[in-house]
């Protein structure tokens, strides 16, 4: 009897230290998870507390003037839309293309294993590597010169094993019991992919491509020595004309302006602007893929 | 008396790398009729069932000796082409899977798949199929609803509706009734019994009673060997062999 | 699950042999008052019936039980439906010692009339037959079953020389043709016995072999 209430007695003592123990992680792990959204609030914050000033109608549509101390900034918005667009039009079919043939096709043995290699090294390449590559490659090699195109290839270069990366997430999320159905109805390898897999991957691969556009829409180290320039005057008529685009144009007035006090305001009204365009295009990106959930539920 | 065979199988050996998982299967299936593949877990019933549509072909360690004989072909000879033997032998499994798409699109993917483009074609094939898996009744209104929607049991007649519409000769089910409650089993054995009128069913089942219930002949695999063939009353109730006698009684397994 | 329905067969399998092994005892209770023409023998009989009656059942409901709750198969399926095949077969044996026991109460009254007929080979030999049987039933002896089966013919030649020596006796001695018949019926309820011992043995056959022999194709 005596035993059995000992034993009993340190059953309670060690639930208590258990239950607090639980109380003091569980209260940690709050804090890192509010850490996380404190640092975003706080970036968004006071970006928006110094640059809210400088957003009018005339900044959003209007061309710098007067050494960019004057104006707007609309050929730079114009221009990340054409590069960011620009990539995931080409880095998409690639990058799909390539996680279907990795996933569904490719047989494992050692070159699967090298392809995959090379491809998850690619997204460990700093971006301003990336820019000197598109510079020697893209702007002097094919003689593309500085252009939207290198521009965009460059990005694309960047973004594709982001992309590869997400299709392949997607494509192994489909359960392979569809794949088994569908090739016992006497399907073929493609037909099963093209009417099953990638349907089921859809909501997958468009959030990867999504955040690959915003991703590339900020890179500022690729396009500087690929495509932007500090000012152009048009909007850009054919794709080999230089372009201005937001990330460089922060770049430019921070460091390069003559007179970069003056310009402040504007540079934060710029960041501002970027901020919102990225995190406008990721929270859309969330919104779809849960829409997209939901309908194949 | 060949014509009366669907299938006949002929020393065949399945490997998967260097073990080897069938040993040297004799069988003959017959026309018309249910044969139910029973026997302990592991011991190469499914494996048996996926060499009859060459669905082991997914398996890169796989390697196939032996003949299979479907109709007048061995069905693993390099110039069958698998897609056309896929469709003629049909595949039912275990767990429900149907595509996350709705109700019609499921039954008519086979059809469009194999290239039918008659629309007024496949919705009859559909309604036809459907019926045929006793689950027209239950959702011709809600065709164009996700078959994701429907309950486990709805889910795998829609499988076998699905299977049914490219009009196979032999329908393999591999457990398909293990993942159900016991009415909704109740209706697969019935559909079952039905079915076996048009179509030749081979069955592989872990529930002895069910196996006794739904088929005609049976066959007991142990350890990748078929230990005995015989007409399921006669199995049942005189088995020729003791070990297949002790396996039935719960003797052992 | 399977510990439990062994353990349940071994039940059914002890309840059904000492249910032979009463029956036995009351067969040669039976023999000993048809020696000794004693009524009070055949009270004894007549009384104690009931005991097996209820044996009977009890033993019948537990195979209907494991038969629902198990669902067996093959040699286990032949088994209880044997033992409820022989289970009847020994309460009707049973039932014709009961039926001797009335004879002998009815010929007992009259002490003078002597006993035209022998019937201790014919008693000897069912009685034999029914030992055999329920040997066979224990050891799943099928040989035995066999010679079983093949005994059930000379019981009938009993009966057959038993009833022309009715006849001639009735002839003799008209006047106790009443008795003379109650005599004649032993033989008669014997044979049935006999015939009751037979089918225990073709049970055996069936459980072990799995072939039906019954009416004797064999």
């Amino acid at each position: 009897m005596e035993e059995k209430k000992i034993f009993e007695l340190s059953f309670e003592k060690a639930l208590c230290r258990r239950k607090r123990v639980q109380k003091i992680l569980f209260m940690l792990f709050r804090i890192a998870a509010l850490i996380n959204c404190a640092a975003l609030f706080l970036i968004v914050a006071f970006i928006f507390m110094k640059g809210w000033k400088a957003i009018t109608w005339e900044f959003l549509t209007q061309s710098p003037l007067e050494m960019m101390t004057k104006g707007g900034i609309l050929p730079c918005i114009v221009g990340t839309l054409f590069l960011g667009i620009g990539a995931i039009v080409v880095a998409l079919p690639i990058g799909v293309a390539s996680a279907i043939y990795l996933n569904e096709y490719a047989r494992p043995g050692k070159l699967l294993r090298l392809i995959r290699l090379g491809i998850s090294n690619l997204a460990g390449v700093p971006s301003v590597v990336f820019g000197l590559f598109g510079l020697a490659f893209f702007v002097i090699w094919l003689k593309m010169g500085v252009s939207i195109i290198a521009g965009v290839l460059t990005l694309a270069s960047l973004t594709l094993p982001v992309i590869i990366g997400s299709t392949e997430e997607a494509l192994k999320s489909v359960p392979n019991t569809y794949r088994e159905a569908s090739l016992a109805l006497g399907a073929t390898r493609w037909q099963t992919i093209y009417r099953v897999v990638v349907p089921a991957a859809l909501p997958g691969i468009l959030t990867g491509a999504i955040l690959g556009l915003s991703r590339a829409a900020g890179e500022t180290a690729p396009i500087m020595f690929t495509a932007a320039v500090f000012y152009t005057p048009n909007i850009p008529a054919s794709p080999f004309d230089k372009i201005m685009a937001l990330p460089y144009h922060i770049y430019v007035l921070a460091t390069a302006g003559t007179n970069i006090e003056a310009t402040r305001p504007l540079q934060y009204g710029t960041a501002l602007v970027l901020i919102t365009l990225v995190l406008g295009m990721n929270l859309a990106a969330i919104v779809w893929r849960s829409k997209l959930r939901k309908k194949m539920k | 008396m060949t014509e009366n065979y669907k299938m006949r199988v002929s020393h065949l050996n399945f490997y998967y790398g260097k073990a080897q998982a069938l040993h040297d299967i004799s069988l003959n299936i017959k026309k018309s009729q249910v044969t139910a593949l029973i026997g302990p877990s592991g011991c190469g019933k499914s494996t048996f069932l996926r060499c009859l549509n060459r669905m082991n072909d997914l398996i890169p360690s796989g390697r196939v000796e032996g003949e299979i004989i479907f109709d007048d072909f061995d069905i693993n000879a390099p110039s069958v082409d698998v897609v056309m033997l896929r469709r003629r032998v049909g595949m039912v499994f275990q767990k429900p899977n149907p595509f996350p798409k709705n109700i019609f699109e499921n039954v008519a993917y086979g059809l469009r798949v194999n290239g039918v483009k008659d629309k007024a074609f496949i919705e009859s094939r559909v309604e036809e199929s459907l019926k045929k898996a006793a689950l027209w009744d239950e959702i011709r209104d809600r065709l164009h609803e996700s078959a994701l929607g429907l309950s486990g049991g709805q889910q795998q007649r829609l499988c076998i509706a699905r299977a049914l519409a490219v009009e196979p000769e032999i329908v393999l089910m591999d457990e398909p009734a293990s993942a159900l409650d016991p009415i909704a089993t109740q209706k697969i054995e019935d559909l079952i019994g039905e079915l076996k009128e048009n179509y030749t069913i081979i069955i592989v089942t872990h529930n002895m009673q069910q196996a006794a219930r739904v088929s005609d002949m049976t066959a007991f695999f142990y350890m990748g060997k078929l230990i005995e063939l015989d007409e399921t009353d006669t199995l049942f109730t005189r088995p020729r062999l003791k070990q297949t006698e002790d396996y039935i009684t719960g003797r052992f397994g | 699950m399977a510990k439990h329905f062994q353990r349940e067969l071994e039940k059914i399998k002890k309840s059904i042999l000492s249910l032979g092994a009463i029956v036995e005892d009351r067969v040669r209770l039976a023999i000993k008052s048809i020696e000794s023409r004693d009524a009070a023998i055949a009270e004894q009989i007549i009384n104690m019936d009931y005991e097996i009656d209820e044996m009977e059942v009890e033993i019948e409901e537990e195979c209907l039980k494991v038969l629902a709750l198990h669902q067996p198969v093959a040699v286990d399926l032949r088994f209880l439906i044997s033992v409820i095949k022989i289970n009847n077969d020994l309460e009707r044996i049973a039932d014709e010692t009961v039926n001797i026991a009335y004879r002998i109460k009815v010929i007992s009254k009259n002490k003078d009339c002597k006993f035209i007929f022998d019937y201790a080979l014919m008693a000897e030999k069912a009685s034999a037959m029914l030992r055999m049987s329920l040997d066979a039933m224990v050891g799943l002896d099928t040989d035995m079953a066999f010679k079983v089966c093949l005994m059930d013919d000379d019981v009938d030649v009993f009966v057959r020389n038993t009833y022309e020596q009715l006849k001639l006796s009735i002839l003799k001695t008209p006047g106790d043709a009443g008795i003379l018949i109650n005599m004649f019926l032993i033989s008669r309820h014997i044979e049935r016995i006999g015939d009751h011992a037979t089918n225990i043995a073709e049970e055996v056959i069936y459980v072990t072999d799995g072939e039906i022999v019954r009416h004797g194709n064999f």
